[in-house]
This record gives structure tokens, C-alpha cells and sequence, in this order.
């Protein structure tokens, strides 16, 4: 029997206290994400359960029980004490998916400080913009990445601590920088949890929106009760489940779900710190009999590309339940995994300021290939007019997607921008920035952005950020970007740039661009095309028309050209 | 071979890189050992195709067929006149 038992049963008389009276908590108590996914499991008699298995690309693995996750936090949480860390400080966790991403994480929120995790690849400038708007105290960081900290340290005077987490000796510390070893470092068994409320702040994810620079959407504690539910709702994440997240916890589907909905229901997960393989990833799932599998529409179509009989090569049969996130889930790959794995990929929809999933398939429900599915029990969705905000009752009619705000993982506000949080909402509708339809049977499916923001493998990339970094390299004179569609990515990044006197347009200089941009970026905003212009389409205001690039790229009508500037 | 092994390496080594102690052979594993990620590989790729004037059609640039410099000068060669 699946956990949620019938979807239009819990959705009659929904409310959020469900999760509150499992998980024990009363309006105005002491909560604490830290707390409930470690200590609260060892006082339910788990604490010799196996919360986490984790595996290196070399097949290095690592394994910890719920009382060891218990105090390897309490440890992390009494070192950052120590170091002068308090509540509200943040502080940064930049570190590939190393056991101390997980628990420096909740060691972090065991002291009240607000978490920010950020994806290991970006670059020094990507890394600094976050960093400097949240004004971060302390960074935990791996010794591979800490060149690129280095390089801020001038610009980043609240930054006072630096700590490597696998700092050999082998080199000096330099300024700022401390080594803390976990292994080594003496296991805190009895600790003082910091008595964060409901609305204290949890976790601060970045993202990207169209203009201006990467928004801070700032998480509270109570969020948990979202998470908690869905992932045992939605994931149907069961005690004997062995659960694997392919999310990285620098993104928000990594800690909502790799961390905080696994844990707080006790379920033992894995985590693979490799690049992607097929064949590795069904080893994985075969040496560890996975049973839930949480992944996304990219590594699904690379799956696919990478063909059903390699998927006969290895004994999946432990496999119980799929879901997918990240970008809209084709039928394709729906019917594809449920004829190769005998399971389909059940999709699910959020977003970073949304904290958990809002528009999901359900287990028992039936699922219709390439549909988002329906709303969560308790939240009030709708696809809402352009213009006038109000809900479109027609079936099969685009619109914007609107929610309700009220549920618990709901952001609280963008990091030091009230003004953006606030554009994000019209009529009493949270806006996510996604269009979508809905069926005559209530089923949601996706249409596409409402801006210009390029969602690629899942991850939202801003194209004013890649557009003002490609005007720092020294052979770019203009520029404009846009997505173009990718088989397996959904979207990919494109550039289209004018040249500065004396260069000339050639492959190399296009190597070039794209490489800088990776490095001063990230990989997901390097364009992976460049095309050279004389002059890029503009207004007669001189507004760069992307609209234009975009449809071009798309095979769309180009649209209305009058406002186009003349030759 | 010898030397494309040396050019790849090198520029592995230049562009991918972060931990400048890592020691890097022809063998060690590039992707799934998280040096290159599955978007930088487009630029490795462009990068083998400006070097040598080929094109590698993208459903031969796999991650298996890049993880280490060995194989991938293996695909390389397989592609030069």
C-alpha cells in the first residue's frame, strides 16, 4: 500500500497538521531541521538504521548510521560554535557530494546559522556574486575548490573563516583558511541545539532570474513539514526503502530531498559522487538495491541514448518506485522506463522558492505520459489569464501558473530584495515564471517559460548573467543570449555576439569564449554555440530583441518586427 | 599518439583542473571522476575537432568514449585521415 493510500481522498480534507502531529510539532515549539533528521531518528529507535551509503567514483564507500550522522552535525555544529559562528551567520557549503556536504549542512542549521549550499562548479565570479549578497561568514569548501575562493578574498572582507575539509598538510593554510577533518576530530555526542522557531531562517538557495543579478530565496525552518510530507507522500518513501537522489545539494532538489524530506521519514539513502555513466549509475542501483529513485528528465534521456540493453546487463529488480524533476518530463521517457525498467517515471514540479513539490503523480493515480500531474493535497493551484490574473476555467487554455501562498516550504523572501519577492506575486497568486494547461480531468501540462530564462538539464540559467560576463572578454563587443533546444538537456545556452575591431570570427576564439564564460560561470552557462553577427537585432531604443534570437533558434514566427531599427 | 596524448593532457590539465595537486595520467578517469563534467565536455570536444580539423558526430561523444585521455585518443584517431 502506497503512503498517501488515495489521492482524492486526502485531498477532501487536507491540512498541513498532518504533518505537524507526525512529526510531533505544536504551533510556537522549538523546530529544527537538524534535529529532526538526526536526533528525533535515534530517539524512534533508529539509531542503528543506516541513514547514508556513500560511494566515490573510484567505488570508495562510506556508510553511517542515524547516531552517527547524529554526532558527526553535533561535531560540525560545536566546531562552527566554536570558530565564533552564530544564528542567522551564513555559511556557504562549496563541496562536490562528500559526506560533508550532508552533514555540514544540518550541522549548520543545529546552530541556528542559515545554510548555502552552492554547486561546486561555478566559477570565481559566480561564486562571488552569491557570496557577497549574502554577506557570508564562513565557507566549507574541499581543497580542489578552494583556488577559486582565494581568488574573492580581496573582495570578501565578511568572509572570515575558510574551512577545508580535506586539507593534507602537504601546503600551508593561507589566510583565513582553517582544516577541519571529521574523522579525526573528536565525536560531540551531547549538544546544545540552537532553538530555532518556525520562521527562523533555514537555507538560502540562489537562482537565476531574467535581469539583475542571482536572487537569494530565503527558507525557514517549518519548511521541513513540506518536505517531510511530499517526499513520504509523493516519493513514497517507505522504512525498508534504500532511496537514491541524484540531485547535487548545491541546488534545491539536493537538500529538500537528498537530505531533508529523506531523513526527517528515516529512510537510508545513497549518494554517488561521480560524473554520470549509464552503465555506473545501474551498477549503483544493482550493488545497492535502490528501490526509490528520484532523478531527472536529463539523466533519463542520456539514459535512453544510452540504450535498453545495457539496462538488461544489470539486476534492477529492486527498483519499487521512480520519480523525475527538474524540467518537464517527455512521454517519451515515461513509456520508454516503464517498457525497460517496468516502471514509469513519475513527474514532479516545484522550483527553489517553492521549497517542496507542488504539482506531482501520484502513486494509485493514474498517470498520463508527459502531464505534470495535479496539485499536492493543500495547495491551491490554477492557471491564471495574462492579464487579468484570473483563473482560466476553459480546459486545454495556456496560462500562467499561479499558487495560493500559505504552504510551509514557501520562501519568505528573496535575500535583501522585498522589492523582486514582491513582483512575484499578482492577484494573491504566487507566480513561479511557468505557463501551463489544464485538462478536462484536472491534469497540469507544462507550455513553457513566461521570460527569457533558460532552463537547461533542470538548472536556470539567467541570460542577462552570460550576456554582462561575455562583455568582459576582451573580443566582444555586443551581445545577446538565448536557449536553443537540446535532445537531451531540454535546453542549452546560445550566444550571439558582435566582434570588437581587429578580431576576426573563427573556432578558436569561439573555444575561447565558451571557456571563459565556463570558467568564470559555471559549464550550465557556457554557450555551447556562438554565432558571430555584424550587428545584433535591436529596437529603435536600442533594446536588444532576444525575442527574435529565441524564435529563430526555435523555429518559431519571429513575431511582430516593426519595432525593429532600420538598417 | 604520443604526442596527441601529451597535447590532450596538457590541455585537460590547463582548462579542467581545479586542484592543482592532482596528479592526471592518460588513464585517469575524467568524467566519471568529476574532472569534466558532462557540459564541459562540449568544449573538449570543440576543442579535439579546432585541433585536428574533424567532426565526432555527438552520439559518439559519450562519456564513456571521453573518460580518460587514452580513449579519447583512441576516438580521435579513429576520425583522422
Amino acid at each position: 500500500m502506497a503512503n498517501i493510500d488515495s489521492y482524492e481522498e486526502r485531498i477532501k480534507d487536507f491540512s498541513w497538521e498532518i504533518a505537524e502531529k507526525e512529526l510531533d510539532y505544536k504551533p510556537g515549539n522549538v523546530i529544527n531541521i537538524g534535529w529532526y533528521c538526526t536526533d528525533r531518528i535515534c530517539q524512534m529507535g533508529k539509531a542503528d538504521k543506516t541513514a547514508l551509503i556513500w560511494e566515490g567514483y573510484s567505488g570508495e564507500e562510506k556508510k553511517y548510521t542515524f547516531d552517527d550522522i547524529r554526532k558527526a552535525t553535533n561535531t560540525i555544529g560545536h566546531y562552527l560554535r566554536n570558530l565564533g559562528v552564530k544564528e542567522e551567520d551564513r555559511v556557504c557549503l562549496f563541496m562536490d557530494k562528500i559526506p560533508e556536504l550532508y552533514l555540514g549542512f544540518l550541522g549548520v542549521l543545529k546552530i541556528g546559522a542559515i545554510a548555502q549550499p552552492l554547486f561546486s562548479a561555478f566559477g570565481d565570479e559566480s561564486l562571488f556574486v552569491r557570496l557577497d549578497s549574502a554577506q557570508t561568514k564562513a565557507i566549507i569548501t574541499q581543497r580542489k575548490h578552494v583556488g577559486k575562493v582565494r581568488k574573492l578574498l580581496d573582495r570578501m572582507p565578511s568572509l572570515e573563516h575558510i574551512i577545508i575539509v580535506d586539507h593534507d598538510g602537504l601546503k600551508p593554510l593561507k589566510e583565513r583558511e582553517k582544516a577541519f577533518d571529521l574523522e579525526k576530530a573528536e565525536k560531540i555526542d551531547k549538544f546544545d541545539i540552537f532553538p530555532t522557531k518556525a520562521e527562523s531562517p533555514s537555507v538560502l538557495h540562489y537562482t537565476s532570474g531574467t535581469t539583475g543579478l542571482p536572487k537569494g530565496v530565503k527558507h525557514v525552518h517549518y519548511s521541513i513539514m513540506s518536505q517531510y510530507l511530499t517526499a513520504k507522500w509523493v516519493l513514497d518513501i517507505q522504512d525498508s526503502d534504500i532511496y537514491w537522489c541524484t540531485a547535487d545539494p548545491g541546488w534545491v532538489t539536493g537538500t529538500s530531498y537528498g537530505i531533508i524530506g529523506a531523513w526527517a521519514n528515516g529512510a537510508t539513502q545513497c549518494v554517488l559522487d561521480a560524473g554520470f555513466s549509464a552503465e555506473n549509475w545501474y551498477k549503483f542501483i544493482e550493488k545497492h538495491k535502490i528501490s526509490m529513485w528520484y532523478s531527472a528528465p536529463t539523466a533519463i534521456r542520456s539514459l535512453m541514448k544510452a540504450g535498453a540493453e545495457l539496462v538488461k546487463q544489470f539486476d534492477l529488480s529492486s527498483l519499487r518506485h521512480l520519480a523525475s524533476v527538474g524540467e518537464p518530463l517527455n512521454a517519451e521517457a515515461v513509456i520508454w522506463s516503464e517498457k525497460v525498467f517496468g516502471l514509469p517515471f513519475y513527474d514532479t514540479y516545484w522550483q527553489t522558492e517553492t521549497g517542496s513539490m507542488m504539482i506531482c503523480n501520484y502513486p494509485g493515480m493514474k498517470i498520463k505520459p508527459g502531464s505534470m500531474g495535479k496539485p499536492f493535497p493543500g495547495i491551491t493551484a490554477a492557471v491564471l489569464d495574462e492579464k487579468t490574473f484570473e483563473p482560466i476555467t476553459e480546459p486545454n487554455k495556456p496560462g500562467l501558473i499561479g499558487f495560493r501562498p500559505g504552504w510551509p516550504s514557501m520562501m519568505r523572501t528573496y535575500w535583501n530584495n522585498e522589492e523582486t519577492y514582491k513582483k512575484k506575486f499578482s492577484n494573491g497568486w504566487y507566480l513561479p515564471g511557468d505557463k501551463s494547461t489544464i485538462d478536462k480531468d484536472g491534469y497540469y501540462w507544462f507550455v513553457g517559460r513566461d521570460d527569457d530564462v533558460i532552463n537547461t538539464a533542470g538548472h536556470l540559467v539567467s541570460p542577462f548573467e552570460v550576456e554582462s560576463a561575455l562583455l568582459e572578454h576582451p573580443a566582444v563587443a555586443e551581445s545577446a543570449v538565448v536557449s536553443k533546444p537540446d535532445e537531451v538537456n531540454m535546453e542549452v545556452v546560445k550566444a550571439f555576439v558582435t566582434l570588437k575591431p581587429g578580431y576576426e570570427p573563427n573556432d578558436d576564439l569561439e573555444l575561447e569564449i565558451m571557456n571563459f564564460i565556463r570558467k568564470k560561470l559555471s559549464p550550465l552557462a557556457m554557450p555551447q554555440e556562438i554565432e558571430y553577427l555584424d550587428k545584433l537585432p535591436k529596437t529603435r531604443s536600442g533594446k536588444i530583441m532576444r525575442r527574435m534570437l529565441r524564435a529563430q533558434e526555435w523555429g518559431q514566427d519571429i513575431g511582430d518586427t516593426s519595432t525593429l531599427e532600420d538598417d | 599518439m604520443a604526442e596527441m596524448k601529451d597535447i590532450v593532457l596538457q590541455y585537460v590539465i590547463n582548462e579542467y583542473l581545479e586542484d592543482e595537486d592532482e596528479v592526471l595520467t592518460y588513464d585517469t578517469p575524467l568524467i566519471s571522476g568529476g574532472i569534466v563534467d558532462s557540459f564541459s565536455m562540449v568544449s573538449l570536444k570543440r576543442f579535439l575537432e579546432n585541433k585536428y580539423k574533424i567532426s565526432i558526430p555527438d552520439d559518439k561523444a559519450t562519456p564513456e568514449a571521453f573518460d580518460t585521455v587514452n580513449k579519447i585518443c583512441d576516438l580521435v584517431n579513429g576520425y583522422l585521415k
